[in-house]
């Protein structure tokens, strides 16, 4: 068991939403990790919709290079479209 | 009536009572975190039920009788659950194949008892089938992944399943208060799903690659108050805070 594959998991909390990231566990197998997410991540009716990814097929940014992908974009605030007025009935921006 | 249909309901909540306290042994015990959380939950599914067919038998008997009282203060002869539930986690392999011969019952057993002509018992029913054919998906799965799997768990799950296998004719092998029930309409006779029942595992063991027990003689008892000797060791850690301190509440 200890050679299980890790998945990620990512579970839609109700319909229009997106899945979003919610852990990882082991499983042999994607049905058996489809299983386990239902058990592990929606006992408390957190889910409509489950994915659940192998973590190897995830391609991650290195820390190392933060520097030249991530601070260019810190003093950039007229990129923030914080200067629009958003309605009351719009949720989830 | 009344009477007789309070025993007739504590008899099928005592299957998953009884169950659902072995399962919750497990909390914090079972092989992966995955399972340990997916044994409990499904402990936790079946105690559920047992509050509801609980409360009803409760509300029958009158008296000072509540679903506490039931559950907790009888003497082991009036627990009518079958063998099989009471059997020990004595491995994974024991685990799975316990709950997949009673899942199999109960989902047969669940959706004869939508029909019933009791409306309480409707209820529950249709509650409860969709927790309990989840059940069966899991633990369906998991003996398919032993028998399939390394020889290990193959050689583990076959072993399992010959041990247990002698208690399977009890659960589809009606009592006279299901042949008394089911006659009024009420009850479900188990014995009228007992080919869909062997049915089902037999197919499960060919695909998990376990052969199929030919044992002819089985254990029965449990449905007549007479238990394993396992079954004092599980009131006794079961009852433990009521004998102790009588009415305590949470």
């Amino acid at each position: 068991m200890k050679d299980w594959p890790l998945w990620e998991v990512f579970i839609r909390s109700k319909n229009g939403l997106e899945h979003r990231h919610c852990g990882s566990l082991h499983a042999s197998d994607a049905k058996m990790a489809l299983e386990n997410a239902r058990d592990v991540y929606t006992r408390r009716n957190e889910g409509v919709s489950i994915w659940v990814v192998p973590s190897s097929q995830i391609t991650a940014s290195n820390p190392d290079e933060n520097g030249e992908l991530f601070e260019p974009a810190a003093d950039k605030a007229y990129r923030h479209p914080t200067f629009y007025n958003l309605p009351d009935e719009v949720k989830h921006m | 009536m009344n009477k007789t249909l309070a025993a007739y309901v504590i008899q099928i909540a005592d299957n998953n009572l009884i169950l659902a306290q072995r399962l919750g042994e497990l909390c914090g015990h079972a092989a992966t975190i995955e399972t340990d959380i997916a044994l409990t939950n499904i402990s936790l599914d079946l105690f559920g039920q047992v509050r509801s067919y609980f409360q009803y038998a409760a509300s029958l008997t009158g008296a000072e009788a509540t679903e506490d009282t039931i559950a907790f203060l009888r003497v082991e002869n009036e627990y009518k659950n079958a063998l099989l539930v009471e059997q020990p986690n004595t491995d994974f392999a024991y685990v799975i194949a316990r709950q997949c011969f009673y899942d199999h019952f109960h989902l047969l057993f669940l959706q004869k008892l939508q029909h019933s002509s009791d409306e309480t018992l409707r209820a529950i029913a249709s509650k409860a089938i969709k927790e309990v054919t989840y059940h069966v998906r899991f633990s369906s799965d998991w003996l398919i992944r032993l028998g399939d799997g390394t020889e290990e768990s193959h050689n583990k799950i076959t072993q399992a399943v010959q041990d247990l296998w002698v208690y399977t004719n009890e659960l589809v092998t009606a009592a006279p208060i299901e042949i008394e029930m089911a006659d009024a309409g009420i009850g479900v006779n188990p014995e009228s799903f007992r080919d869909e029942y062997y049915g089902a595992l037999t197919s499960i063991l060919n695909e998990a690659t376990i052969p199929v027990p030919e044992q002819k003689y089985f254990q029965k008892g449990g449905k007549q108050g007479i238990h394993t000797e396992h079954m004092g060791y599980i009131l006794t850690e079961m009852q433990y805070m009521q004998r102790t301190y009588p009415n305590m509440t949470w």
